[in-house]
């Protein structure tokens, strides 16, 4: 199969999304001219004009709401916020507007709509253009998120929220547009709420998303030396997540450890913690582990920043320490 | 202006039957039979009438906290809004809502809304929704004085006027935002020159004349709908309640309140009709009378209607 890069998988989807369904646009900051700040609609003005690839001004809470209204309306818009650390900006039409409508309205108004918004830490970028911010998300009932770490989900997930009929927060990770992978030509849908194993194991279960996976395979393949075998689970989407499959892994393993970028306290992983320690208390022999970035905001020295991240020898860390 | 007979009366009509569901809400509201905020219209029925006269169910409205009045001149019916009121499983929103958030879909309304200043961008994108479409439908936001001091205002009235959206913003100055007066939480004292700024025109006009405002509104819908863009509409009133029922009041001047109140829309246009020989005071009372009927009506059909059972506490989430 050929293989493309996460940013292309993007755009290709978007295109073959656009072509099907008039009612799908574009709207965001330097999404048409220059095809996005990370290259991910590339290509979609030269297809589809500036009616359906509008570039806007700076104006967050403009393109979110206007998004909420037209959507409202009957279309399908797909926006683009430019860093998840600028979501602050436009939180009420997302938190109080999008989120609440359908159920607010007695189930009147449906939603098409996906919120397309990059995140994530390591390009020296300081504390406001790094930030990891998808457990906020994922504590609004109403909102699906997404967040896939190759061009193949990238693709696959974006078609299927492009399909979906609720607000989707769909993150994208600013280290894997370059990205390659296999991804097929046609169109295809990877489903929400559906892990992929990302590698079989039997000692430890090691639970991740976006970036992150990367880095849980590459202390995986660490610990595969010291003859320990890792089951590597990648959510692909937040809400709703597949708590069937890291259950029955953590069954079989009985050791649990779950890597995230973004910061400790109420990180996605305190909720993947709290339910495994419901459900399956009783097949863990041994504590559940955490590695995620500490509780502060995120600096801008190279050596500091390295110190903020989590990485595959503290992910080997952790796993080692569980056996 | 020379206006027909029907037209006439019916802004007479739909000025009543806002005043009427308004009186009532208060009433049942006092009776402790409305749970919630109830925010009430009473004294403002010109704008949205005057306003909504000019749309069909194909436009699209979004509305505020103070909402009623909007959804009533839009089309909505008092039945299932009344029983949205009542918190009751046959209203708009299977008493899920309440009085900040009836919505009708199908008639182009697009909620009520608990955010000040919230009602701005959703319009803005139902405009970019109607102009996507070409269908020739536009979109009518309406918002306080207190919600033109958010930059959801600012931020809407750029993007419509630089995208040129079919979209007139109607500001309905009431003088107050809560307790915040007008005059002192902005320094120009007519906010129609905030247009201005945006490129687009900016009227204000006499918010309890309903004629006055018929005749803005109708250049305003006129330009959205023949693709001249965005226009900002300011009308000037005065809410005769307290800004949710209950509330203790203390800030508004007595005396200015009374000046305000025999400006009442309401009596000061059944004076006009009546001189001019469009209508008797009979034909009046007759209409009055239909609407205490419809309204009684809404009443019944409410506390008739049966609440949500608790398990609906789960239901429209997510649409699946
Ligand atoms: C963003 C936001 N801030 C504050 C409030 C609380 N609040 C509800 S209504 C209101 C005043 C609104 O004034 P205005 O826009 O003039 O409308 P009016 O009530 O006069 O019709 C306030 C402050 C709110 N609901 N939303
Ligand atoms: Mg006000």
């Amino acid at each position: 199969m050929r293989t493309i890069t996460y940013a292309k998988a993007i755009s290709e989807g978007l295109a073959q999304a656009m072509r099907r369904d008039p009612r799908i646009y574009i709207a965001g900051e330097d999404v048409g001219i220059v095809g996005g700040t990370f290259l991910a609609t590339q290509g979609l003005l030269a297809e589809f004009g500036p009616e359906r690839v509008r570039d806007t001004p700076i104006t967050e809470t403009a393109i979110a709401g206007h998004a909420v209204g037209a959507a409202a309306a009957g279309m399908r818009p797909c926006i683009e916020i430019m860093w998840m650390d600028f979501m602050g900006v436009c939180m009420d039409e997302i938190l109080n507007q999008a989120a609440k409508m359908h159920y607010m309205f007695g189930g009147q108004i449906e939603l098409n709509l996906v919120i397309r918004v990059p995140e994530g830490a390591g390009f020296r970028a300081a504390a406001q253009h790094s930030q990891s911010l998808e457990a906020f998300f994922t504590h609004i009932p109403g909102l699906k998120v997404a967040f896939p770490s190759t061009p193949y989900d990238a693709k696959g997930l974006l078609m299927s929220s492009l399909c979906n009929r609720n607000p989707i927060i769909f993150i994208e990770h600013f280290q894997l547009y370059g990205w390659k992978g296999e991804v097929p030509e046609e169109e295809y849908l990877v489903p929400f709420g559906k892990a992929a194993i990302r590698r079989e194991g039997t000692d430890i279960t090691l639970v991740s998303w976006g970036w992150m996976v990367h880095k849980a395979l590459a202390a995986a393949n660490q610990l595969a030396q010291e003859g320990i075998s890792t089951e590597v689970i990648d959510l692909r989407t937040l809400k709703p997540w597949d708590q069937e499959t890291v259950i029955s892994s953590v069954r079989k393993t009985k050791r649990l450890v779950i890597v995230h970028e973004a910061v400790r306290m109420n990180g996605f992983g305190a909720e993947i913690a709290a339910t495994v320690g419901e459900e399956a208390f009783d097949s863990l022999d041994a504590p559940i582990k955490r590695v995620t970035a500490p509780d502060t905001p995120i600096p801008f020295s190279p050596v500091l920043e390295d110190a903020f991240l989590p990485n595959e020898l503290t992910i080997a860390e952790a796993m080692r320490s569980l056996l | 202006m020379e206006l027909d007979r029907d037209l006439l009366l019916g802004l007479y009509s739909t000025m009543v039957k806002i005043r009427t569901f308004e009186m009532e809400a208060a009433e049942l509201f006092a009776s402790s039979l409305i749970p919630g905020f109830v925010h009430l219209y009473a004294g403002e029925e010109a704008i949205a009438t005057g306003v909504c006269a000019h749309l069909s169910a194909s436009d699209y409205i979004a509305s505020t906290h103070r909402g009623h009045g909007h959804l009533i001149a839009k089309g909505g019916n008092l039945n299932r809004m009344m029983a949205e009121l009542f918190a009751k499983r046959t209203g708009y929103c299977k008493g899920k809502g309440g009085s900040m958030h009836i919505a009708d879909v199908s008639i182009g309304i697009l909620g009520a809304n608990g955010i000040v200043g919230a009602s701005l961008p959703i319009a803005t994108g139902a405009g970019l929704a109607c102009k996507l479409k070409g269908e020739g439908a536009i979109s009518v936001c309406f918002f306080g004085d207190g919600a033109s001091n958010r930059g959801t205002f600012h931020e809407s009235l750029n993007l419509a006027s630089a995208w040129e959206l079919p979209v007139v913003y109607v500001c309905e100055n009431n003088y107050y935002a809560i307790s915040s007066c007008q005059r002192v939480a902005m320094a120009i004292q007519d906010i129609a020159e905030r247009a201005t700024g945006y490129g687009i025109p900016g009227v204000s006009v006499d918010g309890n004349d309903v004629l006055a405002v018929f005749e803005a509104a109708g250049e305003a819908v006129k330009r959205a709908r023949t693709g001249n863009g965005a226009s900002l509409l300011v009308a000037n009133t005065w809410r005769h309640r307290g800004h949710f029922e209950g509330e203790p009041e203390l800030y508004r001047d007595q005396e200015e309140h009374k000046l305000w109140l025999a400006k009442d829309p309401i009596p000061r246009f059944e004076a006009q009709l009546i001189e001019r020989g469009i209508a008797t005071t009979e034909d009046l009372r007759a209409i009055d009378r239909n609407w205490q009927d419809e309204v009684r009506q809404a009443v019944l059909f409410a506390e008739e209607s049966p609440d949500p059972a608790p398990d609906e506490l789960y239901q429209d989430v997510y649409a699946e």
